[in-house]
């Protein structure tokens, strides 16, 4: 390969697992916060991203096409709603099927079971309603205005939904970090996360922490599913399964618990993956194809946990006695 | 806070005949403790007597079987543990459980979450910072750096606060040097001039009967003895038990 095709293909590539790695990051919260109150990995977490994507791209193709709104107003009104519904099925989820097993002191195998439970449903459930409408795997309507190219280097240009997703990801990312460090409810819940006896002695109703935790995930995850499906064009009821499982990944890399380190896993995993996508196909000829790259990028997985297993950010855990 | 009182005695908690389960395991059976206002309390037995179950059902952080807990008459019996906090009832617990990864400052802050108004949670702060200088010099390093004898000052002035009417403080001096144990029970002491009335669990029953007005002896979940401190130290059978020989 030239070096001159390896600069020009470099900016794109870059840019592409930038976002990719902002929306991993985006999931990847969802996961960490609800692990850090609860000690729990949500995998029910994934479908709760796929159930906004698949509102968002419902919204924007049945009610809002057509509207004479801004596409990116259109986009934002999507977005909201889908932040919405995800927030409100992570907080059932919470309310109906954790919350019962922490209080009847279930052994911590129940509540994962039941996570894996909630995620079939959600999957199997989405499929019925939307078989009920014809066929489940849903295109994003055609909407120009995010297909404007603009310049990124001289000979190369990026789509307008790439400036887009970066913005909305990264405002996402930005605020949350703000919420948790800065304001009263998210010192509240890095209390609840660091000791939840010591939390609710302070006055902190642990209870409705874990619950605001699981609503701020999920509208994230909404939001990350209305940005996916926007980025790559569709939407169907498994489509959560491997974008979840990158994002739960990207907060075991960062450190699962620790909300800088899932925002650093995301883009890191984003960035690895895009990287390897593009440049091993060319460097053996095609020899190993893009379809590999999840080889390298669980490869380098499993390689910084064998030298740092609390993750790049995680702090090694004092036992409690 | 308020100034010490000399008023006649008036309970300002009450424990009424309460049992606690752990499983199938009946850690406390007919405990009946009563803390007047401006008294320090203490509740003295050896390892495993039940003396933290005891403190942890009076905060409502374990469910009561049967029995009752007043705070100024008023039962606390299905009043959550993060509404107990409001009605006036601070608890330091075992290990003090400081938070780790919050600075001295942000604990403190975590002590004032139930408190609205940001003026009052800087007099506090200051407050605090005085009564506690050397938590003043560590005010923005992590809780876990600081030393044992830190971290439960910091355990304390995080529960005071919450400005409570009463203090429930779980082993204090554990896993201190002797001199930081003077210097909590000295705490101890200035905290109830100050007016705050005073709950403590202790093994070391020697310092704790030093410093308060009447004592109860746990063992196996009963109270088995009860009296003024002056009694109980004098008392041979509980100087054999829980005083070491003198």
């Amino acid at each position: 390969m030239s070096f001159q095709l390896a600069l020009e293909l470099l900016p794109p590539t870059l840019a592409d697992g930038l976002i990719l790695g902002l929306l991993y990051a985006t999931i990847a919260l969802g996961y960490t916060m609800v692990y850090g109150v609860l000690g729990l990995i949500n995998f029910a977490h994934s479908e709760i991203f796929m159930v906004g994507a698949v509102v968002a791209v419902e919204l924007l193709t049945y009610v809002l096409a057509g509207s004479p709104l801004h596409p990116v107003l259109q986009l934002a009104l999507a977005m909201i709603v889908a932040a919405a519904v995800s927030a409100a099925l992570a907080g059932l989820a919470e309310r109906v099927a954790y919350r019962p097993l922490r209080r009847s002191n279930a052994p911590k195998l129940a509540p994962l079971i039941t996570a894996i439970g909630i995620s079939l449903f959600l999957q199997d459930a989405v499929r019925f309603v939307e078989s009920l409408f014809g066929q489940f795997i849903r295109p994003f309507p055609s909407m120009p205005f995010f297909d404007i190219p603009l310049p990124l280097t001289p000979n190369d240009s990026i789509p307008m939904k790439s400036v887009v997703i970066l913005i909305a990801a990264g405002a996402m990312l930005v605020g949350l970090r703000y919420t948790v460090n800065q304001t009263r409810l998210g010192k509240a819940i890095r209390a609840v996360a660091t000791d939840r006896m010591a939390a609710s002695l302070m006055g902190i109703d642990v209870n409705r922490i874990v619950m605001l935790t699981f609503l701020i995930g999920g509208a994230l995850a909404g939001v990350a599913g209305t940005l996916y499906a926007l980025q790559f064009g569709r939407v169907d009821p498994f489509s959560g399964f491997i974008p979840g499982l990158k994002a739960f990944t990207a907060a075991v890399l960062g450190g699962i618990g620790s909300i800088p380190g899932a925002m650093v896993g995301g883009i890191v995993l984003g960035l690895i993956e895009m990287l390897i996508g593009t440049f091993v196909p060319i460097l053996t000829n095609n020899a190993i194809g893009t379809e590999y790259k999840d080889i390298f990028a669980f490869g380098i997985l499993i390689l910084i946990l064998i030298f740092k297993p609390t993750g790049l950010l995680g702090r090694p855990s004092t036992e409690k006695v | 806070m308020m100034d010490a009182s000399e008023s006649p005695a008036r309970p300002l908690l009450e424990v009424r005949n309460i049992d606690v389960f752990y499983g199938a395991i009946h850690a406390i059976r007919d405990l009946s403790v009563v803390v007047n206002e401006g008294e320090i309390v203490t509740l003295i037995g050896s390892n495993g007597a039940g003396k933290t179950t005891a403190l942890g059902a009076i905060s409502r952080l374990l469910p009561i079987r049967s029995g009752d807990v007043l705070l100024d008459g008023r039962s606390l019996r299905s009043v959550p543990p993060h509404d107990v906090v409001r009605r006036g009832l601070a608890h330091v617990p075992e290990r003090r459980r400081i938070f780790a990864d919050l600075t001295v400052i942000e604990n403190l802050e975590m002590g004032a979450f139930t408190v609205g108004s940001k003026a009052d949670i800087a007099s506090r702060m200051t407050e605090m910072l005085e009564l506690f200088p050397r938590l003043a010099e560590r005010r923005k390093q992590f809780g876990g750096t600081l030393s044992g004898g830190e971290q439960q000052m910091l355990a304390v002035a995080r529960a005071l606060m919450q400005h409570p009417r009463i203090l429930l403080l779980d082993e204090p001096s554990m896993g201190l040097s002797p001199l930081f144990v003077e210097r909590i029970f000295d705490i101890i002491e200035t905290i109830n001039k100050r007016g705050v009335t005073i709950l403590l669990v202790e093994q070391n029953a020697h310092m704790a009967l030093a410093i308060a007005d009447r004592g109860y002896v746990l063992k196996n979940g009963t109270i088995v003895d009860q009296g003024s401190a002056a009694r109980l130290r004098s008392d041979e059978s509980i100087q054999a038990a829980y005083l070491g020989a003198h």
